[in-house]
């Protein structure tokens, strides 16, 4: 009986939810899933504020393999999903071959810049100028001389990050050496903390003391074998000085829940076009609260902010990966 | 004398195992608050209720087949060729390359091309560990799956460095042109009222991959080298003292299973993405090994496992789609039914014969 009432509450769920499908939102993880600490749990989080804040209802899916994102951006464009939210550079080519096919639905992609499309707006993310600011940091608070940088998959966007940070160790000291790790070339390099943690290791051999993890689920490694050898780690995405208090130097910010809030918040009407989000707009950025606060000098501070005015003033330009795929600061 | 008739051991077995992985898979999907029979119902009709979500299932169908094929023919010689995923990856590779390197004129020509290309770079990618191990002793099984990550890695470096379009952040290559497109089930089976097979991935390389299925068995059962390839593999003393050279067996048997794994390339790279991207091949080659298990390594339980998996995989993106279980649990239920029809034949099989051997007493 008992059994009998839960599956027809059940049932009834599933009919509820499927009447009320008019004009949900909807949200699509990249591969790395949901809770990767990272890069898609930030869009989780966001989403999940504007749920409690409106008590709206979204649908959501984690990527698991290549074949479905253009399975899952069409099934979600017919159910009536909209705005649909994607994550990631993969969903580029996908929403470049569905966008056309539902002009009256608004796709919103996160870190793609490049498409063109009228339904679609499409949100960058100036990672370069936020781990200048970090890079500068890390430079500061190093007493060896020696800063790691330690990034996830071997792609462009993750060279992007390794480039901005070797640029802003350099620009304060000049002859700092900068050893770069890469987590891998396979998507499991997201969600590796083990070899985030022999990696750490290894550049703490090679002298460095600060390192600054740009890799996902492996970041998580970087950061408690940092904590446990004594020396400091740079967060990434998300707020992470919480999870070492006093170990973390300070995590570079890439506000994409912010950016998933906003669309979700606008919903159907959400503008559509190319919008990067840099220092300016607060997009990317670093984090200062009581776990880092006596880690980070009022000489530290002052430099970082003084450095975050000169680049949103074009007094100091930050050179991007992207602009000729090679690094002025890093070779890789 | 035969424990049971023909009809249980190749129908009976199969349906019961599904079963009791069905039953199972429902008791996990109720303890986690969901219903059952819901689930069931979307994983069935969003796999096999609609022409497209036959064409998402024979899709990945077509993949499982060619690298089912692929471990089938290593094993027939006991070689345990576990590096399906990594002569897959090279496989793309050449397809990538030949697609993007001549303006083809019409893809008729660029499949048999591309085929002919995807088939050398996998079974090149397979010769070195079989050469190692016909010559040198290396382990096929160490040598194959080191050569997995070797090929992420040369790939990844390919991708980023070389064929990635300038300006693109996507590390992939540029999308092939219009001509190389093969026709997918969609442009096939249409007519102009009835759409079926609506954006649906299956294509013309299902057909190759039947194809593939046919000639293999003909070449395991019907040729002198697939007969040497199973003496060789059944004994090889007894093949050596038949005159049959382990080396030249072993290279052979390598070569055909690499270039089967390169083909599933056709599929993924030309037919679906039409472009190389650096997750293409999503550990169908490691999914190959367990088709090939399934399907007892003969071109037709490969074909018919392979299937299942292609429901397996698309009725778990519908659940994915249109429930709240999370894709962890997805996997659990995938694994489930893999466990049941491959692993614990024994367990269903064996009390099945006790009760078709006291039948028989009955009856005497």
């Amino acid at each position: 009986m008992t059994l009998m009432k839960s599956l027809m509450g059940a049932a009834a769920a599933v009919a509820l939810t499927a009447g009320a499908a008019l004009a949900e939102p909807a949200l699509i993880f990249d591969l790395g899933g949901k809770f990767d600490k990272s890069f898609n749990e930030a869009a989780h989080n966001g989403a999940s504020r504007w749920a409690e804040e409106t008590g709206g209802t979204y649908r959501e899916i984690e990527m698991q393999s290549e074949a479905q994102r253009e399975q899952a951006l069409r099934r979600f464009a017919e159910a009536g999903s909209n705005p649909i939210i994607t994550m990631g550079f993969g969903m580029a080519d996908p929403l470049a071959a569905v966008a056309a096919d539902y002009p009256d639905t608004t796709f919103v992609v996160v870190d793609v810049t490049w498409l063109d499309a009228p339904n679609l707006r499409q949100v960058g993310f100036a990672e370069h100028e936020g781990s200048y600011l970090v890079g500068m940091m890390a430079a500061m608070a190093s007493k060896t001389g020696t800063v790691g940088f330690i990034g996830g998959m071997d792609v462009p966007l993750i060279r992007h990050f390794g480039c901005g940070y070797a640029q802003g160790a350099k620009a304060v000291n000049p002859d700092i050496n900068v050893v770069a790790n890469m987590t891998g070339t396979t998507p499991a390099a997201w969600n590796d903390p083990v070899k985030g943690s022999e990696l750490t290791k290894a550049q703490i051999s090679q002298g460095a003391d600060v390192v600054y993890a740009a890799a996902g689920g492996t970041g998580v490694g970087v950061l408690q074998t940092a904590a446990d050898e004594g020396i400091l780690s740079i967060g990434v995405d998300s707020n992470q000085n919480h999870l070492h208090p006093g170990k973390v130097l300070t995590s570079m910010l890439k506000r994409v829940d912010v950016a998933v809030y906003e669309a979700m918040k606008a919903g159907e009407d959400v503008e559509t076009g190319v919008f990067v989000m840099g220092l300016s707009e607060d997009g990317v950025g670093y984090a200062m609260d009581e776990n880092n606060a006596p880690l980070v000098s009022d000489d530290m501070k002052a430099a970082v902010d003084k450095a975050r005015q000169d680049i949103i003033d074009g007094n100091v330009s930050v050179v991007s990966y992207y602009e000729n795929d090679s690094c002025p600061a890093l070779q890789f | 004398m035969e424990k049971m008739p023909k009809w249980a051991d190749v129908v009976l077995i199969p349906i019961i195992s599904l079963l009791l992985a069905t039953i199972l898979s429902a008791i996990v999907i109720l303890a986690i608050g969901e219903n059952p029979v819901e689930a069931v119902n979307l994983m069935v009709t969003g796999a096999l209720g609609s022409t497209y979500g036959w064409g998402y299932t024979l899709y990945y169908a077509t993949n499982f087949i060619f690298t089912g094929l692929a471990v089938a023919v290593a094993f027939h010689a006991r070689l345990f060729n576990i590096g399906g995923e990594g002569q897959a990856m090279l496989g793309g590779l050449g397809v990538a390359i030949v697609c993007l390197s001549v303006p083809w004129p019409h893809w008729t020509i660029a499949l048999l091309a591309a085929c002919a290309a995807s088939m050398i770079f996998g079974a090149a990618w397979a010769a070195i560990p079989a050469y190692l191990q016909a010559k040198r002793g290396s382990h096929i099984v160490i040598t194959t799956i080191m050569f997995n990550f070797i090929a992420a890695a040369f790939l990844n470096y390919m991708l980023v460095n070389v064929m990635r379009p300038q300006g693109s952040q996507d590390p992939a290559t540029a999308r092939f042109p219009e001509a190389v497109h093969l026709p997918t089930f969609q442009s096939m089976f249409s007519s102009a009222e009835n759409i079926v097979f609506r954006g649906a991935p299956a294509n013309i390389s299902f057909f190759v991959a039947i194809l593939a299925c046919i000639v293999v068995w003909a070449l395991i059962w019907r040729t002198r080298l697939g007969y040497e390839i199973r003496a060789y593999g059944h004994s090889e003393t007894g093949a050596v003292y038949a005159g049959i050279s382990p080396v030249r067996i072993t290279i052979i048997a390598m070569l055909i299973s690499g270039a089967l794994a390169g083909m599933m390339a056709i599929n993924n790279v030309m037919g679906e993405a039409e472009r190389l991207v650096l997750n293409s091949t999503e550990g169908a080659g490691f999914i190959g090994i367990a088709v090939a298990l399934m399907g007892r390594s003969h071109p037709f339980g490969v074909f018919l496992a392979a299937i299942l998996f292609g429901f397996l995989y698309q009725g778990g993106a519908e659940l994915a789609l249109w429930t709240s279980i999370p894709r962890e649990l997805i996997v659990v239920i995938q694994a489930l039914v893999i466990l049941f029809t491959g692993a614990l034949d024994n367990m269903v099989r064996m009390p099945l014969e006790k009760i078709f051997l006291s039948f028989r007493k009955g009856a005497e």
